[in-house]
């Protein structure tokens, strides 16, 4: 791939950046990376990634545009509501940068059809908002051995970690098993800041583009959790379990699993 | 003897609010009792009925997560900074 001359000055801020130059927006450009959820994070991820000019942007999401998603869904305006999220947010992301490829996903995903889903894909970024999900997307994305980058929130705290199969310690290194349900409220019981989605999001931004051009050091083996009400970050150490039911050394989870949807209103769709 | 102790969000409903709390105890064990007796209901978010930590909340001391430590048995000291940290779901809604 060669940079023509109006990728050249449109990314000329970021090609600047020694640690990144015309190589690595080459190696953006030729990036796929696969959005799940596109709501209160994948909104400012897809955004970000969008604008650095990540080649391929896989979103997927079941769901339609809400008023109640626009305080913190930033890539939705008014006039998207009633509208399938993947449909407006290609619409809007395509505008802001046509050297964008947007893939749509349209469904929810199940343990039938995550692996054809991620399998397209370089980096999985998780903007998902139940643990089902989550725990679906880890064990995929360990089988298949793709980088997972994840990030979630809760009022005014979030956290975000970046799962390198093989490298590092995977989600049920951390928390084996997802709660029971109703053990942990749901965001749309909780309430969320909006701008701390935001935070998150970026977060999970930036480790998805340090992934991609192979810079710094990631998020691997590290939760970090941010607090919005002090303003401060902490981290604390992920070790990878060698008792992990997914990639530890004798894995009981060879298979997905489906977890019951538990989180509040939201039902299992069918495909 | 006084422990910094993290409280995460879902979790300070107990704490009438309080963001972090002090503590005093010489282990893990200890300090989830010492918790218990000022915040009854906590032990119960934090452990399982075997009085096991849940498998979905971690405790850290200092950045350490205690599973890799000596579980319930790991020493805490004056000074140290004790975080509980749950599995939380929120993204996309």
């Amino acid at each position: 791939m060669i940079l023509n001359d109006e990728q050249i000055e449109r990314y000329s801020r970021q090609i600047l950046l020694p640690k990144i130059g015309g190589g690595g927006q080459e190696r953006l450009l030729a990036a796929k990376v696969l959005v799940v959820g596109v709501g209160g994070l994948g909104s400012p991820v897809a955004a970000y990634l969008t604008g650095a000019g990540v080649g391929t942007l896989g979103l997927v999401d079941s769901d339609s545009v809400d008023i109640t998603n626009l305080h913190r869904q930033i890539i939705y305006s008014t006039d998207d509501l009633g509208k399938a999220k993947v449909e407006a947010a290609k619409v809007r992301l395509e505008r802001m940068n046509p050297d964008v490829k947007v893939i749509v996903h349209k469904l929810r995903l199940t343990s039938a059809n995550i692996m054809a889903v991620i399998k397209d894909y370089d980096i999985v970024v998780d903007g998902t908002d139940n643990f089902p999900a989550r725990y679906l997307i880890n064990d995929a994305c360990v089988l298949a051995g793709k980088p997972l980058v994840h990030g979630a929130f809760f009022r005014f705290e979030g956290q975000a970690m970046v799962i390198k199969p093989g490298e590092g310690p995977c989600y049920r290194c951390m928390f084996s098993e997802p709660p029971p349900p109703g053990a942990v409220p749901s965001c749309q019981e909780a309430g969320v800041l909006g701008a701390l989605a935001g935070v998150i999001g970026l977060i999970q931004a930036t480790e998805t583009l340090k992934l991609i051009l192979r810079i710094g050091e990631p998020l691997v083996g590290k939760l970090i959790i941010f607090n919005s009400l002090e303003m401060g970050f902490r981290k604390v150490k992920v070790p990878q379990d060698k008792n992990c039911p997914v990639c530890g050394e004798n894995p009981t989870i060879t298979e997905l699993i489906d977890y019951e949807i538990f989180c509040g209103i939201k039902k299992k769709e069918s495909e | 003897m006084s422990i910094k102790v993290r409280i995460p969000q879902p979790l300070q409903k107990l704490t009438r609010g309080q963001e972090e709390v002090e503590a005093a105890a010489s282990d893990v064990k200890g300090l989830i009792d010492d918790l218990e007796k000022n915040f009854p209901g906590i032990k119960d978010r934090i452990c399982d009925g075997q009085g096991k930590l849940r498998r979905f909340i971690n405790i850290y001391v200092n950045e350490e997560d205690v599973r890799f430590q000596q579980g319930d048995a790991t020493t805490i000291k004056d000074g140290d900074e004790v975080s509980i940290v749950p599995a939380i779901a929120g993204g996309a809604q």
